[in-house]
């Protein structure tokens, strides 16, 4: 003991001890002081000085950008706002309400698009300037795509962490094959796919039904939640295709409501990992209180276990809002102008005649970045209280 | 059915209130269903439905016709000419001449492989642990033909291996870097959360967007490093015309996104390591380095492969970086399995580009399951031992 606490008093150390060796337990040497704000400054600049060349970029002009590198604005260039009064261009369309008429919009047409078998209307045109219909594009699928995804994939969740389910193995089978003719009568006898849909799932209830009861191998809630969160593995680019011929087979091809569902689907194995996690650490003494006093088990999940989770919903919200707004695969496939998102209209900049529009495409990328970042700041102090980190343990 | 409608006698209560609480009673009795149902059947429509009907794009020549899509089948062609026929070169890459090094690489893995099946049999793994080890062997030895007839034979490669190139070396340099980054902040510094903050933003800027930057920012004339370039004589040099470093730009850029994934879980891990554990050993003179191997990184482990899974889980699907700093050049050199299959069906091939597509999610699938069942599984049960 005595040896140890004579190490570190400062009189009995030599110059080199005292650089490299803590002043006290539960603090660092100078040098290693040194090392790491000179390692976390650098990795700061490496981290920002992208962002602030993107920034820079969309207040310079063609001149600024094509003449070589000009750093500090005021100082090297005289920043002007050209690629801003392009994309910004006022336009008879462009006004407050932009973005409350894409939701209504959006609302139109879904259900011109569910009434569809039963009357035709007729689906409504955006009539909104380009940079106000990408980004209200994006904020109108991005919101409904997220409202969707946390809501089926909370309900889930819920369901895996507190009711046992009992899916039985011979039914999947039945499902499998039957799935394997719908697809073989569809393609190649053509038969119109929403009789051969329809002749299907009323085939695969009835089977289920008589032959139900004699299969015995079930499986249980941890091997569904497995085959929900494992769908992440699934590369997107191999559901990419059908899923162009099926939106081409409804109509949904270029339409928000098309987009919000391939979203919602592609982000749920990420809200029912998340949410899993948090029901299941919850104490369930307090559902089972609120079931003796008769409420329905919707209630005491709308009431009382989802206003439990505030902080992990809020993080998965933020997490699916950010994931949706940033998506660019499914969005090249499906939309190609009416539903254009922000990233296609980025990538939309490379394509002119007259070479990349550096100034506009980054003006473009700022105005995507800047809600990112702020969501980002919120989330990160989430993240920090260790929620993402109970899912990755568990 | 009887029975309800004997409980609804005249007088007995209002009769439109009856009918609404045997309806909400009826919604709660099937609850169970209700709540799972929404997200089962939106995986069913849009995630598995799709999974099948890919099969059948993958296993046949399909057309464009004026009534709609027409189907041929051609069994495994499409599969065939990705391996053998005319797309070998850009699949799998150029395969003739293998030289001396290639073949002593090629005999070396398989040496290894068939040691490490003998020794798995010796110690009495069960026949699908052994079905699937021979699985993973397959595709170690697969892998291991290819970079010894490409690599080391100085023949071109193709996608597969730019999108194995992309996942391993990326996946590395980022752990390593994250993990290092976690460790110094957590560190008793000033301005902790400062640090945090920035570090997260890079995970959460669209690709696309980090696609356009690193373009700008790596430009040999125009970007901001030219007087760089120039003073180390590469000022007329263009990068994206060496397949190297176009390929080094994209693990850039891809590590530049997606280290703060790493940092943000390591640190959070490194912070429930305990302080008075840590704090003891320097009591006992314990100099750093052996507190992070003896106190800290044991209990970081479970986390540590947990998070490179996932990683990698999402490495594999790269597409946007190479897409857009690239477009998949020089030649193919940065095309990953994902752009290729995009390319494909870009030029109206539905059948190679669906081949491609269930390619790579059987090489996703094969290196995850392999990853999950020898490293991840391994740590788990060591930790919780």
């Amino acid at each position: 003991m005595s040896d140890t606490s004579y190490k570190f008093e400062k009189a009995n150390r030599g110059l080199l001890e005292r650089l490299f060796e803590p002043p006290a337990i539960g603090q660092m040497s100078p040098v290693a002081k040194l090392v790491a704000y000179s390692l976390l400054t650098f990795w700061s600049a490496f981290v920002i000085f992208p962002i602030y060349w993107v920034v820079i970029t969309a207040f310079k002009d063609a001149a600024a950008v094509n003449q070589g590198p000009y750093y500090i604005p005021f100082l090297d260039f005289q920043p002007n706002l050209d690629a801003w009064r392009v994309l910004l261009s006022v336009d008879p369309f462009c006004d407050g309400y932009a973005i409350v008429r894409q939701f209504g919009l959006l609302a139109h047409n879904s259900v011109a698009f569910l009434l569809q078998p039963l009357v035709h209307i007729e689906p409504m045109e955006p009539q909104i300037c380009k940079i106000y219909l990408s980004f209200t594009n994006s904020l109108v699928i991005g919101v409904a795509a997220t409202a969707l995804c946390v809501t089926f994939g909370s309900m889930a969740a819920y369901a895996l962490a507190r009711i046992q389910y009992k899916p039985k193995f011979g039914n999947i089978v039945i499902f499998v094959i039957l799935t394997l003719f719908l697809i073989v009568a569809t393609s190649f006898f053509d038969i119109p796919w929403y009789v051969s849909s329809s002749v299907a799932l009323a085939l695969f209830f009835l089977l289920a039904r008589v032959f139900g009861k004699r299969f015995k191998a079930t499986l249980g809630n941890g091997d569904i939640l497995f085959w929900m969160i494992s769908q992440r593995i699934l590369p997107p680019v191999v559901v990419i295709i059908p899923v162009y011929m099926m939106f081409q087979a409804v109509g949904l091809l270029d339409t928000h409501l098309g987009l919000i569902i391939i979203y919602a689907v592609a982000n749920l194995p990420i809200v029912v990992w998340l949410m899993h996690d948090f029901f299941a650490s919850l104490p369930i003494e307090l559902e089972e209180s609120a079931q003796l006093d008769g409420s329905t088990r919707f209630g005491i999940f709308w009431e009382i276990v989802l206003p439990l989770t505030g902080p992990g919903l809020a993080a998965t919200t933020l997490l699916t809002l950010i994931l949706n707004w940033n998506e660019y695969l499914f969005a090249v496939f499906i939309s190609t102008s009416k539903a254009q998102t922000m990233p296609i209209m980025v990538a939309a900049k490379n394509a002119g005649e007259r070479g990349i529009l550096w100034w506009e495409m980054c003006a473009i990328i700022v105005i995507m970045i800047i809600p990112v970042i702020i969501m980002a700041i919120v989330l990160q102090r989430f993240i920090a209280k260790g929620v993402l980190l109970g899912a990755v343990k568990g | 059915m009887n029975r309800n409608g004997d409980t609804r006698q005249p007088g007995d209560s209002p009769a439109g209130l009856s009918i609404r609480e045997s309806w909400a009673e009826w919604f709660d009795r099937h609850s169970r269903t209700f709540f799972i149902a929404p997200a089962v059947t939106l995986i069913l429509i849009f995630a598995i439905f799709p999974t099948f009907y890919s099969i059948l794009f993958a296993l046949s020549r399909v057309k464009f016709s004026t009534t709609g899509l027409r189907f041929r089948f051609v069994w495994f062609d499409n599969f065939y000419n990705e391996f053998t026929g005319s797309e070998q070169g850009h699949f799998l890459g150029r395969l003739e001449g293998i030289s001396i090094f290639g073949w002593l690489f090629i005999l070396v893995v398989l040496a290894a492989v068939i040691w490490w099946l003998y020794w798995s049999f010796r110690k009495g793994t069960s026949w699908v642990g052994m079905t699937g080890r021979l699985i993973s062997a397959a595709m170690a030895i697969f892998v291991a033909f290819l970079l010894g007839s490409t690599l080391l034979s100085g023949n071109l490669w193709g996608t597969l291996l730019t999108t194995l190139f992309y996942v391993i070396v990326g996946c590395s340099i980022q752990f390593v870097i994250g993990t290092g980054l976690a460790f110094l902040c957590s560190q008793p510094i000033v301005g902790k959360n400062f640090f945090r903050v920035i570090f997260f933003i890079p995970l959460m800027i669209t690709p696309l967007g980090v696609g356009y930057a690193f373009r700008m920012i790596l430009d040999v004339t125009k970007g901001p490093f030219q007087p760089f370039w120039k003073f180390v004589g590469l000022g007329n040099w263009a990068w994206s015309t060496n397949a190297w470093a176009a390929r080094s730009f994209v693990v850039l850029g891809d590590s530049w996104q997606w280290i703060p994934f790493i940092f943000i879980i390591m640190l959070a891990a490194l912070e429930n390591v305990p302080r008075d554990h840590v704090e003891a050993a320097q009591v006992d003179g314990a100099s750093s380095i052996q507190i992070f191997r003896e106190i800290t990184w044991p209990q970081i482990v479970p986390v540590a492969v947990t998070v490179i899974l996932i990683r990698m889980i999402e490495a594999f699907k790269i597409v946007d970086l190479p897409n857009i700093m690239t477009s998949g050049g020089p030649g193919i050199a940065t095309e990953s399995m994902t752009l290729h299959s995009y390319f494909l069906w870009r030029a109206n091939d539905m059948g190679s580009s669906a081949a491609v597509a269930y390619l790579l999610l059987i090489l996703t699938v094969v290196v995850c399951a392999s990853f999950f069942n020898y490293v991840v599984l391994g740590q788990l049960r060591k930790a919780h031992a």
